[in-house]
């Protein structure tokens, strides 16, 4: 693994390594070089199997990453390749021509994050969401929560009924009322500190 | 109605003579006309008598939405064996009469599940299985995953769990027994009366309408 890594560093620069296990590491690369760094590992270093893309959003550094994970074979490794994309522009050059199942995963990564990859087949189709027209449900954001209240009719929940708080609030009023008084200012207090 | 649906499609003729002809698929694939409420039969014996039958032979139309869909194999096979009660699988939608909604269901599935249950025959009953279709279970805040399946569909019966098991598909279809032997499993009639209800919340959710207002 050290040697791929070095013969890796002779010819791109990497910004940053992460040994996550023996057979797992991590490279971060310029954006620019990924799809050429990955067609090398495709053609010359026996890396012949995508195993999958990923992104994160990263809103708190305004950028989405992207993985791509490749595994060989032969060495029995597998070796995840990320990048930073600019959240406000979000563009990445399609690798549908080293691995044509890349399309699949760019198609999802365009309809649950919005990052573009122009040129790959039916990337604007899509997948799950029919004719959504919010932004794309899996960036940050994207408040899910609030969504689903809008728009799907939710139940109102049931009351509960604490045993324990309704026998003490019916056997002794005055003190059970000053108990859980003083236990919201604790709660509360405690939630500011 | 959006205007893929509008527009003039051509297809090509079957017939020897080989010129391309113009279809409307509106008009010309689908009936235009809207439900209506069935009325009871005219006597109560009779009426009796059919919802007797009814009760007794329950189809089940085979569309598995979520991951309930593994839960209704083995209600069919051998350990439980529904055929005892007369409840049977039925591979289209034209000659089945329960729906069996088993579990979350996606905005996208249920553009499927509206035309699948729009297509079914009356008499027509709705199972809501698991609790996905009560209250959206875990998926409550999901994006993409309905809530309440009664603001879509008439439900006739509810069975509660995540997952419910085999035993607890069969007490539901007890429950549905009885009501269409007390004559109130009445969702088909309920989904004619108030179909402009119905629409507006599908509508609601499903953005890309691009189908009839009620296909059949």
């Amino acid at each position: 693994m050290d040697d791929l890594i070095k013969r890796i560093e002779t010819k791109f620069t990497i910004l940053d390594k992460k040994h996550q296990r023996d057979d797992l590491v991590f490279l971060t690369m310029e954006k620019s070089h990924v799809v050429d760094v990955l067609t090398c590992l495709r053609d010359t270093e026996g890396f012949r199997h995508l195993v999958m893309i990923s992104a994160v959003d990263y809103i708190e550094y305004d950028v989405f990453q992207l993985t791509y994970l490749v595994h060989s074979y032969e060495r029995h490794v597998d070796l995840g390749i990320c990048l930073n994309v600019d959240r406000n522009n979000p563009v990445m050059d399609s690798i549908h021509h080293l691995w044509a199942g890349a399309q699949v995963y760019q198609r999802e990564i365009k309809e649950m994050y919005g990052i573009d990859f122009p040129e790959s087949p039916r990337v604007d189709e899509p997948m799950i969401l029919e004719g959504w027209d919010d932004i794309p449900p899996l960036r940050r954001d994207f408040d899910t929560k609030k969504y689903a209240e809008e728009t799907f009719f939710p139940r109102e929940g049931r009351k509960t009924h604490d045993p324990r708080k309704v026998m003490e609030e019916q056997l002794y009023p005055h003190e059970s009322k000053v108990k859980y008084e003083i236990k919201r200012l604790v709660r509360g207090n405690r939630n500011h500190s | 109605m959006s205007d893929f649906v509008k527009e003039l499609k051509v297809v090509e003729n079957p017939k020897e003579d080989g010129a391309d002809q113009e279809v409307l698929p509106f008009s010309e694939y689908y009936c235009g006309a809207k439900p209506q409420s069935v009325s009871p039969a005219a006597g109560k014996i009779v009426q009796k008598f059919f919802n007797w039958a009814q009760a007794q032979s329950l189809w089940v139309l085979g569309f598995g939405t979520g991951c309930g869909a593994i839960e209704i194999p083995p209600l069919y096979t051998s350990r439980y064996d529904v055929s005892r009660y007369g409840i049977f699988p039925r591979p289209t939608p034209r000659q089945a009469s329960v729906f069996i909604i088993s579990g979350y269901a996606s905005v996208k599935t249920l553009k499927r599940i509206i035309r699948s249950y729009e297509q079914m025959q009356n008499p027509k009953f709705v199972m809501g299985l698991g609790s996905c279709t009560i209250n959206g279970g875990m998926y409550f805040d999901s994006y993409n995953t309905i809530n309440r399946l009664d603001q879509y569909l008439p439900v006739d019966v509810y069975v509660a769990g995540c997952m419910p098991r085999p035993e607890a598909l069969i007490a539901g279809f007890d429950k549905l027994k009885e009501r269409i032997k007390a004559g109130r499993a009445e969702g088909a009639n309920d989904y004619a009366e108030n179909l402009e209800w119905y629409k507006a919340n599908q509508k609601k959710v499903i953005k890309n309408w691009d189908m009839p207002d009620y296909n059949w």
